[in-house]
């Protein structure tokens, strides 16, 4: 293209962003004489360079434009929405036209005539067309018309004449602004954005370079170099950081075309809109704000049309007649935050429930459990859209998904928090720049991988002796890291790592892969899930909400990565984001977390609908339990809730010694009772034995037992209860029949005192009552649940009477509750008295459970609406009074 | 490239018999290839390459040409040829395709040859479809053929997949 036409080009369009916000302000304020000059001005040059390169159609559209400004510089017009609505559409000609010339480097072929002819007749008439079609809001600029209208009807023969006696003045006041401007102008040149990006490229590669020197001079001792790299060095990084200045932006620069966009949706929706924008000179890479840009006017669309209620409802719901948008950023380490919020409608969970399950989103029982936040994030759910006709402004079939993806592609992430009737905020959280980031470098299969720093939360080592060791689910790989299950993936095998791939000879083999072989071969098993007894290194990654770990063999440094594209023909392997050279010179893959999450079948929301899971499965108490497998006694597997094993030990037999006609071991400085299970052998006297250890406060015991084998994760489903003394049922665990041991039943041979001390016997007729259990202490939960399952009931657990509350407000119905007194936070009384006071559940029976029962508790528990107390420790008795209770319920009703 | 021959002809905008254009050539199975020399950036012997999980089998993985990832194509797979033995030689010529660098793995390269239009002829149609998607015609030399390759095709996927 012609320098001089791109130039124009480049010029023109900047000039016509300028116009869009310069109008919308002259609009606000029409006597600001130096806004107005200063549009004027801005036409006046498109115009006229447009006579100069000989672009007729183009200065002609212009011209009118010019010429109605002219007239309102000179005071013959006054600004007026509908003069600033006219003057828009030309620049919007304007640019359609500039659209083409940029593609085809000639004016298309067409007629403007009938937009020049409205500015033309505005021009000459408008003032006083505009007194009548504006009728209402704009009383004293009719005033002020009426009085000017007498001029341009004595002045205006033709436009040009008008046009003629402005143009001294006018280059009076350019001459003026420039002077004012040339002192900044002065300090700034324009540059090439490809000149740019090239230099970037080649700070880049020196970047690598240099690393690469580095790692040389590393491996020498005392080389005469390292003074004057180190040197290097710095300047090298002092150079990528000057010339990463170059690329960076004001973020204002995305946000130029929303004033007008607003202004634009106001007119067209009939609301009254404002637009605060803070933070605007902050600054990001380029590229970035390219990228960020669309999802931004879309999200700020989105609050005007959807958001935003119009006059006459705010006034209803107390607010400003006129609506807020704000736009606000800022920086925060490595990242900008972006904000857009409104103090509109928010987002209406009612009705986004009711599409969501219309559209198959969701279940209707999955949204009961729902919160309202879950909810709210929905409409980040691909195919979702709240308005539910399509309207011109938004909803265009582009919803909140796309914003989504876009912002998580360039590794961003986008929260949001809504509060209906008070306003939604939309928080996005994005780099700084794309070109060059940290990465952990891991290794796999004798391959070496790079992960974005920026996704990865932590790093664990997991390994057989270690507190954290893979799990199988199905041999499905999970870790338990804090109290929650970690998903897993194997890099090898989605990388399919294992196959030999290629038969063809590579020419050279990498250098660093060679000493992994081994390592490698040694670890193929873990793909397959035979042993867990490796190392194995997770890298625990987050993508949105959603956190999941990949299983990878080594992981060596982090290091300064440049991104570069992947070749087109490898564009479709999801699982890559780019590659990159490392120091060492070779070049290695960049993982794309997204692409991963993705190939392993998270792809929507995956955080969000784990929790809610989650959360519906223990509502219904069918959450999956944690079971201890081991062997004891006899070939038949046996298990206890995981959640009741305080440690898995092993003890030497000579220190174990007999006290009391009881096996006990000196434990952590107090004497441990070891109990041996029903009809099991005699220990021992040498080798180690397996023993595991439940404590409750400051009391320990030890089982022995044979061999531990394994921790399975389950939805626990009690077959029957058995009549076995010291076993609670059996259940399908792993596939197999597994006894399940009572843990209480050993706990009291050590300590009598530990609850009641009682043998327990079973109790029949299961009849799948709905039961609630609210205790605070996660060791009767567990102890509780296996129990009341057994006798029956289909228990659910929460830890708090708040949680108890929040299950009854989101629907759920039960035939029972048993609830604990001594509780933090609520107590016992306190959820009786509000559960009774009027909620859906002042029917359901509740009975109380207490490890202390005074008379004066029990008459308080009666007072308060408790049908029962029980103590905790009398299980038989709990149980018969739960049955009672029901049968009384049921009879009675 | 080393050589820089005349091509006296090739500003004869009528004179298409005697207009000659450059083409380095290469052997693949026995086979003479020619690429254009205009599309040829290097010759490579022997490279590092990192492998690429998930890739197509023909493409061998990517290597580190001078600070540019340049993907590394072994055109025997590519052209559904068996795969070279491990103790067998290659070489590799790297070409830059809409604005990214490959590089082609072959069995052995040749000289840079100017060949005349008249010595061209397009594929014969019984020619095998692989050859006939990646290829747009043949010179016939004194001693042998030379099937000219098309690099853009050879990288097209989306075209050769529908092929």
């Amino acid at each position: 293209m012609d320098d001089l036409l791109s130039e124009f080009l480049t010029e023109t369009n900047e000039g016509l962003t300028v116009l869009d916000v310069e109008l919308v302000k002259l609009e606000q304020n029409p006597n600001d004489a130096e806004l107005l000059s200063n549009i004027f001005r801005l036409m006046h040059t498109i115009k006229g360079t447009c006579g100069f390169l000989g672009l007729p159609r183009l200065e002609s559209v212009a011209h009118a434009g010019e010429n109605v400004l002219g007239k309102i510089r000179e005071g013959d017009l006054v600004v007026t929405p509908n003069a600033v609505s006219l003057i828009l559409e030309c620049l919007d000609a304007i640019r359609s036209i500039l659209l083409v010339l940029e593609d085809t480097e000639a004016e298309p072929e067409g007629d403007d005539s009938d937009l020049i002819d409205r500015l033309n007749v505005f021009a000459e008439s408008g003032g006083a067309e505009t007194a009548k079609s504006e009728a209402g809001p704009i009383e004293e600029s009719e005033v002020e018309m009426s009085e000017t209208e007498m001029r341009p009807k004595t002045e205006t023969p033709a436009p040009a004449a008008a046009q003629a006696p402005s143009q001294p003045g006018q280059s009076g006041a350019a001459t003026e602004e420039v002077a004012k401007e040339s002192a900044v102008a002065n300090q700034s040149i324009r540059v090439n954005v490809d000149l740019l990006e090239n230099l970037m490229t080649m700070v880049s590669e020196m970047v690598l370079t240099r690393n690469q020197l580095l790692q040389i001079l590393r491996g020498q001792k005392d080389s005469e170099f390292a003074a004057p790299l180190q040197r290097l060095s710095q300047v090298v990084s002092e150079l990528q950081e000057g010339v990463m200045m170059t690329r960076m932006q004001p973020i204002g620069n995305a946000w130029a075309k929303l004033p007008r966009i607003v202004r634009d949706l106001s007119l067209e929706l009939g609301k009254k809109m404002d637009l605060v924008m803070k933070g605007a000179d902050t600054e990001l890479d380029r590229q970035v704000l390219e990228l960020i840009k669309d999802p931004l006017i879309h999200m700020v669309r989105n609050s005007a049309d959807h958001g935003l209620e119009n006059a006459e409802d705010r006034i209803k719901a107390g607010k400003p007649e006129v609506g807020k948008i704000a736009l606000s950023a800022y920086h925060e380490g490595g990242h900008i935050i972006i904000e857009v919020s409104d103090d509109g409608a928010g987002l209406p969970v009612e009705i986004i429930k009711k599409k969501a399950i219309a559209t198959g989103l969701i279940t209707e029982a999955e949204a009961e459990t729902m919160s309202e936040q879950q909810i709210q994030k929905l409409i980040f759910k691909a195919g979702f859209s709240t308005v539910s006709e399509v309207t011109s402004v938004s909803g265009r079939g582009v919803g909140m998904d796309v914003v989504r993806t876009n912002i998580e592609k360039i590794g961003g992430t986008i929260e949001l928090n809504s509060v209906e009737g008070r306003g939604t905020t939309f928080v996005i959280k994005i780099p700084l720049t794309l070109a060059i980031v940290s990465a952990l470098i891991v290794a796999c299969g004798g391959e070496r991988f790079a992960i974005p720093q920026i996704s990865v939360l932590e790093l664990v080592r997991a390994s057989a002796n270690s507190e954290n060791t893979v799990e199988r689910i199905n041999d499905t790989p999970v870790l338990r890291l804090r109290n929650r299950l970690l998903p897993l993936v194997n890099l090898r095998d989605l990388m399919k790592l294992n196959v030999p791939v290629k038969d063809t000879p590579v020419e050279a083999e990498g250098a660093e892969s060679k000493p992994d072989a081994p390592a490698a071969e040694a670890q193929t098993s873990i793909g397959s899930g035979k042993t867990q007894s490796d190392d194995h290194f997770i890298v625990v990654t987050q993508v949105g909400s959603y956190t999941f770990g990949i299983i990878v063999d080594r992981v060596f440094d982090t290091e300064e990565i440049v991104v570069k594209p992947v070749a087109q023909i490898l564009r479709h392997i999801q699982m890559f984001s780019g590659n990159t050279i490392l120091g060492d010179g070779s070049v290695v893959m960049i993982l794309d977390p997204n692409g991963i999450a993705a190939a392993t079948g998270e792809v929507e929301l995956a955080g969000e609908a784990d929790d809610a899971v989650a959360e519906r499965q223990a509502a219904r108490g069918e959450e999956a339990v944690s079971m201890l497998v081991f062997h004891a006694v006899d070939e038949a597997p046996k298990a206890v809730p995981l959640a009741l094993v305080a440690r898995l030990e092993e003890i030497d037999r000579s220190k174990i010694e007999i006290s009391n006609d009881q096996y006990v071991v000196q434990y952590r400085g107090q004497l441990m009772p070891l109990i041996r299970m029903e009809g099991a052998k005699e220990l021992g006297a040498e080798g180690r034995q397996a023993v595991i250890v439940f404590s409750d406060r400051d009391r320990s015991m030890g089982l022995v037992v044979d061999e531990i084998v394994d921790i399975v994760e389950d939805r626990v489903k009690f077959e029957l209860s058995s009549g076995r003394t010291g076993y609670v049922g059996s259940a399908v665990i792993a596939g197999k029949a597994t006894d399940i041991v009572d843990v209480s039943f050993y706990l009291t041979q050590a300590f009598p005192e530990w609850f009641g001390g009682e043998t327990r016997e079973s109790i029949g007729e299961a009849s799948e009552s709905r039961l609630l259990l609210v205790d605070d202490s996660p060791f009767f939960r567990n102890l509780l649940t296996p129990l009341l399952s057994v006798a029956g009931y289909e228990v659910t657990c929460v830890d708090s009477a708040a949680a108890a509350l929040e299950l009854c407000e989101a629907g759920e119905d039960f035939d029972l509750i048993v609830s604990d007194i001594e509780m933090p936070g609520m107590s016992g009384f306190e959820f009786a008295e509000a559960v009774k006071k009027g909620s859906r559940w002042s029917e359901v029976p509740m009975v109380a459970l207490s490890a202390f029962a005074t008379p004066k508790d029990l008459a308080r528990g009666r007072e308060v609406g408790f049908k029962d107390y029980v103590s905790k420790s009398d299980r038989e008795a709990l149980v018969a009074t739960l049955h009672e209770t029901l049968a009384e319920v049921r009879g009675a009703a | 490239m080393s050589s820089q021959i005349e091509t006296t002809g090739s500003r004869n905008a009528n004179g298409a018999s005697d207009e000659t254009e450059e083409f380095v050539t290469f052997t693949i199975a026995g086979q003479l290839f020619g690429i254009p020399v205009l599309q040829i950036q290097d010759v490579l012997s022997s490279y590092q390459i990192t492998p690429i999980p998930l890739a197509p089998p023909e493409i061998t993985g990517s290597l580190n040409l001078r600070g540019r990832v340049v993907t590394a194509m072994d055109l025997r797979l590519r052209l559904g040829l068996s795969a070279r033995s491990k103790e067998a030689e290659s070489m590799s010529i790297v070409a830059e395709n809409e604005g990214e660098l490959y590089s082609l793995m072959v069995d052995s390269v040749g000289e840079v040859l100017a060949l005349s239009k008249s010595a061209y002829e397009r594929n014969p149609p019984t020619l095998d479809a692989k050859f006939r998607t990646f290829s747009d015609g043949i010179y016939r030399l004194d001693k042998q053929l030379l099937i000219v390759l098309d690099v853009n095709r050879l990288l097209d996927y989306e075209r050769s997949d529908a092929a």
